[in-house]
Order: structure tokens, then sequence, then C-alpha cells
């Protein structure tokens, strides 16, 4: 791990029981994620790319100790992730926070904005008096570019784009040092995809962020990326620097997912 | 060539608690067979409702006014058929046999408990109810084999969840071809799949429209997708075309902001400087009284409030609705 590393993860694995029907071979594992490794420097963003079934969610999710790997490590700010328990491991969640797909599934219909935003520090920060949590919730959506008269409305009140914004509030509240996007501009239109980022890429400016951008898509991956992983049946079959991995891909499935983007007349 | 499909002022309406909706404005073009017209449009365009109004599709409550002439197979016989005006015994027979849809979502397209095969025999037999069950499922076979679909046979006895979804999308396309159509609308056919399956779908879909002759709709919110299969645009904003012409010079020198604007938001490779567009696109109960786009138009102006500005020639070939277009061409 070198000095400005801050997450680095070392041939990661996971799989899981293949029989999804009843009447699948007894004991046969599909591999979700097949020995990943890779280094992520403080400020940088990493995207990864790769078709669906490919294995990128898993790794987020074991990235974030949503799930725990087979066998692997990750190490964050130095530390060992996976063995952190307790206290500590509560400190090292709250680096890490997860910008979601679907922002009208990721936000609770009944909760008020200002309650979802201000969720995780009600958490994390129970000693915080309601004035000063309501002053964190205020401050991080505006950071977002959403007013106050957003507290007291309901999710289903914003368009996509707004909603995503919020989604981003409420990952940005705990000020973590990593923030994982999973296809965060999928769902969106393009002129609203552009707003939001544009958004991620001023709040990684503003807040000294670290990003990991998972997509299916090279050319949004592209707009944010310093250096890109292409991912397939579990496997980082390429991973490299942006501008090498997005125009002269070495890997042959790279190179045909890169052949695959529809061109735009020159 | 010769027209093959002209719509005419198309209109549909939609009543909802606060009044009646225009999400189709009077939209107007004309398709020639062996054409592709490409209509772009984000959320809320009302590129999904033409489609459903020209298929006869629109929701119960819905009024539609405008025509779409659809000229007869044999030129001198007949007269032109109106689709807008077709009775709903008329629009089944139309349905399929002149005008096919293939839909984003493959799976939700296909019944789940019957075989693929079956659902292709019985939009065969709708059509032509001479076929026997044994010349149906020849013709059932020789469908997938034009969709390209690996296997025919085997793939005709299983069932929709059995096939890959780039599978199902050309077992889809096959059922919209099986019946001879002569116009083909493809709402967003690939945009559930991922890239390297849409290229082949996208290429499919540009040989069989070549082979057979077809005339295509074809409707995305992929402005480089549209590069790649449409010679002609339509780009539609708050239910009306704003700009229309040759792909090419739509995409290259863009006449519009709007289309301008969704150019330049448009991640693409190799990576450029992205600008959004501010603001989001109007709700239909609540549209400005001039251009639907001056609320978020970064020429916009007092004028422009005024009045919905009507479609300005560029050229012969390429229009835009914007008075910034009829004050160039008058300069």
């Amino acid at each position: 791990m070198s000095a400005q590393s801050i997450l680095a993860a070392r041939n990661l694995r996971k799989s899981y029981p293949a029989s999804a029907s009843a009447f699948g071979e007894a004991g046969r594992r599909g591999i979700a994620v097949d020995g990943v490794s890779f280094d992520l420097a403080r400020g940088e963003t990493l995207g990864i790319v790769g078709e669906s079934g490919c294995g990128k969610t898993t790794l987020a999710r074991m990235l974030l100790r949503l799930i725990e790997p087979d066998s692997g490590e990750i190490e964050f700010r130095g530390d060992d992730f996976l063995a952190a328990r307790g206290e500590k491991l509560r400190a090292m969640r709250r680096g890490i926070q997860m910008v979601f797909q679907d922002p009208a599934g990721s936000l609770n219909p009944r909760m008020r904005v200002g309650a979802i935003v201000g969720e995780p520090l009600a958490i994390h920060e129970p000693k915080l008096s309601r004035s000063e949590q309501r002053a964190r919730v205020i401050e991080t959506l505006a950071a977002v570019g959403m007013d106050a008269a957003t507290l007291s409305r309901y999710p289903h009140e914003f368009s996509g784009g707004q909603r995503q914004r919020i989604g981003i509030a409420r990952a940005l509240i705990l000020r973590p040092e990593i923030v994982v996007g999973d296809e965060p501009v999928s769902a969106l239109d393009v002129s609203i995809g552009a707003q939001i980022l544009e958004l991620l890429s001023r709040l990684q400016r503003d807040f000294s962020l670290t990003y990991i951008l998972i997509s299916h898509s090279l050319p949004v991956v592209a707009q944010l990326a310093t250096s890109v992983a292409v991912m397939r049946a579990g496997r980082f079959v390429e991973l490299g620097a942006a501008d090498e991995v997005l125009t002269a891909p070495r890997d042959a499935y790279a190179q045909s997912l890169l052949a695959a983007v529809p061109s735009f007349p020159a | 060539m010769s027209v093959l499909l002209e719509v005419r002022g198309l209109t549909v309406e939609l009543p909802t608690e606060r009044g009646w909706v225009r999400p189709v404005n009077d939209i107007s073009f004309t398709l020639a067979s062996g054409e592709t017209l490409g209509i772009v449009g984000e959320s809320g365009s009302g590129k999904t409702m033409l489609s459903l109004a020209l298929m006869g599709l629109t929701p119960t409550g819905a009024r539609r006014s405008g025509q779409a002439w659809l000229r007869p197979r044999n030129d001198s016989t007949t007269s032109r058929t109106n689709l807008l005006a077709a009775s709903d015994r008329e629009m089944r027979s139309l349905r399929g046999g002149e005008i096919a849809m293939i839909f984003q979502e493959p799976m939700t397209a296909l019944n789940p408990l019957m075989h693929i095969g079956t659902q292709i025999e019985e939009a065969i037999r709708v059509h032509d109810a001479r076929c026997s069950p044994s010349q149906a499922r020849r013709r059932a076979v020789e469908a997938l084999t034009l969709a390209a679909v690996p296997e025919p046979e085997l793939r005709a006895r299983q069932y929709p969840h059995q096939l890959s979804g780039g599978l199902r999308q050309r077992a889809l396309i096959a059922m919209a071809l099986s019946a001879g159509p002569r116009v083909l609308i493809a709402d967003e056919p690939t945009t559930a799949l991922d890239v390297t399956v849409q290229k082949q779908i996208l290429e499919l879909l540009v040989r069989l429209q070549r082979e057979l002759g077809l005339a295509m709709i074809f409707i995305t919110h992929d402005l480089g997708i549209v590069a790649e299969v449409a010679g002609r645009v339509a780009v539609m904003y708050a239910g009306r075309i704003i700009e229309e012409g040759p792909t090419r010079d739509v995409l290259r020198e863009p006449s519009h902001p709007y289309t301008a604007g969704l150019l330049r938001a448009a991640p693409r490779l190799p990576r450029g400087v992205l600008t959004p567009i501010p603001g989001s696109v109007p709700s239909f109960d609540a549209l400005p009284s001039g251009c639907a786009f001056a609320p978020r138009c970064e020429f916009h102006r007092a004028e422009c409030d005024a009045r919905v500005p009507e479609l300005f020639e560029v050229n012969a070939a390429h229009a835009a609705r914007c008075i910034l277009v009829s004050e160039a061409v008058a300069r």
C-alpha cells in the first residue's frame, strides 16, 4: 500500500450457491467476484465498468462491508477493514458511503427529506442537539443544490434528479472520505444526468472525496474516472489509467466493449 | 422514395385532475419505405405516447386528432387508410399486419407461460386464419431464423425466461415481423440491454429494415444510437417536434438550443467537457405559454414567451422550432 493510498483491495473473492433453481446441482457454487485487487489513491476516481452480472455491484457491496468476502483483504486508511469490530468498524464505515442507482427506491417514501438526510447523523452522532443536526442537514442539502424548504417535503414531491441529489446528501452528511456510486446516473435523463455528474465532480473538489464509480457505460465513467477497471465474470480483465483504458485497451473484451459504444458523427 | 406513412397534426390529449394535457401536440412527419426516422426525446417528451397513438393503443379516455395516412399495398386499387380513424376491428388487423411495435422490455411484452414459438404462431394466425397449425409452426421458426436466433427450432419450444435478454428481444422482433408489416416502431428496443448486445440488436434491425424495405420509427433517448440507425431525426420536447432534419446535419449543426444542449450534456468518448442543461422538463399541465424550452434556454428573450414558435426552415430538409432560426434565415 503506497503512502497516499486510501483504499486497497487484495484478491477479493465472493461465491454464492449456484443452484438458484430447485433442480440445480447441489454444492455447485457460482463465483461473483474472482480475485479482484486494486489500490486507490486519495482524491482519485476509480471507474469500474462491466455488463450485467459481471460482479461489479457485489464488489461494491464488499467494499462497504455490506456483504463479507469469502477471502481477500481490504485496507482502508491503512487499517484492516475486514478485521475491524465494534467502535472501530463503526468509525470506518462512516468513512465510506454509497450512492445508489434508483433514487426513488433508495429513499424511504414515508420519511420527510430532513429525516432521510439526517438519519445517518442520528445513528452515528446521537449526541448532536436537534438544532445542530438540523444545521448539518441544511448545510449538506445546500452543498448538493437543494434549499432548506426541502426538509419538510417527501421524496415523491421531487423529480428524479432532485431525488438523486437528496441521496447524495444522505451519503455526504457523515463527511465520508470515499463515496461509492453504483450507476448513479443510469436512471436519469441525459440533461439531468449531466447535472449530477457535474455535481459529483464539484463535490469531489470541495470535500476532497475519493470516488469509486460503477457503471455499465464507458462514456459515463470517462467523465470522472482517473483510473478504469473493466470487469468481466468477476475479474478485472483490464485496470489502468483512464486515458489508456478508454482509448487503447489491451484486453480483447475491453476492446469489444469500447467498440460497442455508439459513436456520434464527427 | 414515395411516402408510405404520412402523419399530419397528430395530437393526443389525456384527462388529468387539472384538465386536459397534450403529451403529443401537432406532430407531422412523413416516412418512406426503407427509411428510418429517429425520434429522440427525454422522459416526458411524448415520444412513447406518439407511437402508442399510431398503434391505436392510447389509454382509455384519451382523445386523438389528426391523421396518419398509410399508403395501400397496391397503389391503384384501394384508397389509403387513416390509422387514426380506423375502427377497433380494422386496427386489430392493421396492428401486426401493417404496423408493428417492439418495446424496451421484452420480458414484459412476452407471455411468460407460453412457448416462444406458440406466441409467434398465435400472431401469425391472427392475421392469416387459413394458415394451418403446421404451417404456422414452420413460419414461426422462419421468423426466428430471420431475426438471427440461433437454433430456432429449439428456441421455439422454450419459455421466455429460458432466453437471455438479447435473445428475448430477437424473439420479439421475430414476432413483430411475423405478419409482414410495412412499418416497424422500435421504442427504446436496446435500453435494457448490455452495450455489446445492444450493438448486435441495432445491427439486426438495420439489416432487417434494409432487406425487408421496412419503414422504421426508432424511438430513443440516446443521440449516439440515432446516429447509427436513422437517416433522419426528429427531436421532441414537451410533446412537440422542436427540430427535424437529416441526422448528420442535426447532430453536427443543431439549430435548436435544446438539441445543442442535449449534445453538450451527453457523455461520450473520447471524453469532453459536459455542460448540463439547467432546470428540468416541464410537466404537461404546467407548460409555458410560448416556447416550452424557454425557461431553460440560454438565448431566452421576451419574444420567446409570446407564442409557440413554428418550425422554421434552416434549409429544405432541416427545420427547428426557434425564433433564432427565423432571424438567421432572414439575415
